[in-house]
């Protein structure tokens, strides 16, 4: 009896003692308080990235891991996880980083948010950064590549290039992301050639070969020509060459993963921000800042068009990126109508409405989870 | 052809394409379990086959030498399962699960060095779609079956074949004695250990190909865990075959259909002018659901000669008579 008293109070106790372990404990760091961050000197600087796929993915993953390569041959001292998932795995990598030593920690995917901010909270000497999201704290910003402007480009690309005037675009997930990606790129279509539409499909993951292949045959078999994707691999590139159309593609440029399918793709130049972020965590000059630079900055940019793209486009693309450069073409102004034809906007859209866009332009088929 | 005629025929054609690696798993799992032993391990030798087959096809370019080594690695698996469960009379349902956990990591290395990838031109000229003149525009199944990768129709012949060599051959008469009652079997001479060998690292050769199909032809890269599940379905459809290869493709089938219906069904189904619309993760689940649907209904029916084979679980001993 005795025993089984013993056993039952240590059972309590070990539960308690677990709970002790879990509950919230920094919380005097939240929020406005005081940033405990110092400069830090350049061969002190131990920086880790957290990666949502494989670095030689061909694409979203690859495009961050040049930003480290790049910090790599400036001198810094890099470490990595890859094929982290959006979920409690990405906590322990982060903790795993901090534990290793990392004293700047860079998350490269939008899921990662919660997560980085978690753990940023007990650390508010360490630097984090987070790509994709919108949350800051003192000693967190975050940073996204206005890759909307490099996809207005493919846009025009891919209305050059359509015969059946059907574009197709893998979408991953039903965010502001991916959305506000597909209203650019169909302004861009729409601007060379209006009787275009652009249908998506959702395939509700980032990175998945398979299911990102099956989406864009289910649009090619639709009927769609040219195939934009919003996904990490080339596999709707794989897709488009295996039945005779044409594919533009995302991060990276793949021009040998497929190359009777592939015109060109939008991409990121991250290694700009990377190095530059860094060295200003050594000078002092880090802010906690949401950070949203697109064609002007170079973290964007449209790669070479392949000799498949439709003749005249490289003199529009060109035309077209001047002027967003030097601010003579604006994205998203003047009327703006949703997809069922109703005026959202009468005299172009603030900053701060095209970051959170949760609806369809005009010219898009496809549907959003309420 | 009417456009609906056309459609329903590029809907059977991804059928067939996202069914058949369905299809040589169950197949593989079929012979394993026909000799008594539960094939829980499908997912690790599919998961063996894809990447070693990407391996060596990304290295050689040769089409024969990579699917051969996608089976040969998926009947390497096979190989220690059989070693484990028949020889050391282990437990076959521990070993199997054992078996998928051990091929998922063990491929993930093997694939490190292809994670990202794309095949050389010469595998996809000799693997990838090919369409056969005049019979692929008979309509509705002429694209499921002759405007597709040689697999497709390689997997069907599969179970034509495994079905006239268990019900009509003497030693896949002798096959299923061995499956039904090792016992009987040893008693009428028949080697029990070697025929469960055999067909343990067949059907593994089957599930390795099975792997390679995905990898090389379907997807066209290696990514970790690429399979996603595709060797449990295996698992679930042995039971829906009633461990019988030509239900197996019916299965199969199925379980591909349901998986191309998700992206049709997104952005909802117009029925009597009303739009029903699904929740994108229940439509992720379907091809999952459906399985569990259809094993309840078949398991309820229950029919006598519908039933697994009686020895099937339990290891072997000589001398426990």
């Amino acid at each position: 009896m005795a025993k089984r008293l013993l056993a039952i109070i240590l059972a309590a106790v070990m539960v308690f003692a677990l709970a002790a372990c879990t509950a919230p404990t920094g919380e005097p760091v939240d929020g406005g308080a005081e940033s405990g961050l110092k400069p830090i000197a350049k061969e002190d600087v131990k920086v880790g990235f957290v990666y949502i796929g494989d670095i030689n993915d061909g694409g979203y993953t690859q495009a961050h891991d040049k930003g480290r390569l790049a910090l790599e041959a400036a001198g810094f001292e890099c470490l990595y996880k890859e094929n982290i998932p959006e979920s409690a795995d990405c906590e322990v990598a982060v903790r795993e980083l901090v534990d290793a030593g990392c004293n700047g920690i860079f998350t490269t995917s939008v899921g990662h948010m919660d997560y980085t901010e978690t753990v940023a909270k007990e650390y508010p000497e360490i630097y984090f950064n987070h790509a994709t999201g919108y949350k800051t704290l003192p000693n967190m910003c975050n940073y996204m590549g206005r890759v909307i402007e490099a996809r207005y480009l493919a846009g025009i690309v891919a209305g050059m290039k359509t015969e059946a005037n059907k574009i197709g675009y893998v979408a991953a997930m039903q965010i502001p992301e991916c959305i506000r990606g597909i209203n650019a790129f169909t302004l861009g279509v729409q601007s060379v050639n209006p009787e275009a539409t652009v249908e998506v499909i959702w395939t509700n993951t980032w990175y998945d070969p398979a299911v990102e292949k099956q989406a864009a045959i289910e649009l090619l078999d639709k009927g769609c020509d040219v195939i934009e994707q919003h996904q990490d691999s080339p596999a709707p590139q794989l897709a488009a060459q295996e039945k005779g159309k044409f594919a533009i593609g995302y991060n990276t440029p793949t021009p040998d993963a497929a190359p009777k399918a592939y015109l060109t793709a939008p991409l990121f130049h991250w290694d700009k921000f990377y190095v530059d972020c860094v060295n200003r965590v050594v000078d002092g000059t880090w802010e906690p800042a949401s950070y949203w630079e697109g064609l002007a900055s170079g973290w964007v940019g449209l790669d070479e068009l392949s000799d498949l793209c439709a003749e005249g486009t490289a003199e529009k693309v060109e035309a077209a990126k001047q002027g967003i450069i030097d601010g003579s073409l604006v994205l998203f102004s003047g009327e703006i109508k949703d997809q069922d034809g109703n005026v959202k906007y009468t005299d172009g859209m603030p900053n701060e409405d095209i970051y959170n866009m949760n609806w369809f332009i005009e010219g898009v088929i496809g549907t959003i989870d309420g | 052809m009417s456009a609906f005629l056309i459609s329903v025929a590029l809907f059977l054609q991804v059928t067939a394409s996202l069914g058949t690696h369905v299809l040589l798993g169950t197949l593989g799992g079929i012979l394993t379990e026909r000799v008594g032993n539960t094939c829980l391990g499908i997912e690790g030798m599919m998961l063996l086959g894809a990447s070693t087959g990407f391996l060596v096809a990304y290295n050689t370019g040769n089409a024969l030498l990579a699917v051969l080594a996608a089976g040969a690695a998926g009947a390497a698996g096979a190989l220690i399962y059989a070693i484990i469960t028949v020889s050391l009379r282990g437990n076959q349902v521990v070993t199997g699960l054992a078996l998928t956990t051990f091929g998922s990591g063990a491929a993930g290395l093997i694939g490190m060095s292809i994670s990202g990838k794309s095949l050389p031109e010469s595998i996809n000229n000799v693997l990838g779609i090919h369409t056969i003149p005049v019979l692929s525009d008979i309509p509705v199944i002429g694209k499921m079956l002759f405007e597709q990768s040689p697999f497709v129709l390689g997997a069907i012949f599969c179970a034509i074949i495994i079905y006239i060599y268990l019900t009509k051959t003497n030693t896949g008469l002798n096959a299923r004695v061995v499956g039904e009652s090792p016992a009987a079997a040893d008693a009428s001479g028949i080697n029990v250990t070697l025929h469960k060998y055999i067909h343990t690292i067949l059907g593994g050769f089957l599930c390795g190909v099975g792997g390679g199909y995905y990898s090389m032809v379907y997807v066209g890269r290696w990514q970790i865990d690429l399979t996603a599940g595709a060797g449990w379905i295996s698992v679930a459809l042995i039971i829906f075959a009633m461990w019988n290869p030509l239900r197996a493709i019916l299965g199969a089938y199925l379980f591909g259909a349901v998986r191309g219906l998700t992206f049709k069904l997104q952005g909802g189904l117009v029925l009597f002018g009303h739009t029903i619309t699904f929740s994108a993760q229940l439509l992720d689940m379907a091809p999952y659901i459906v399985t569990v649907l259809v094993l309840l209904f078949i398991t309820m029916r229950n029919k006598r000669e519908y039933q697994a084979p009686a020895a099937l679980g339990s290891p072997y001993f000589r001398e426990n008579r």
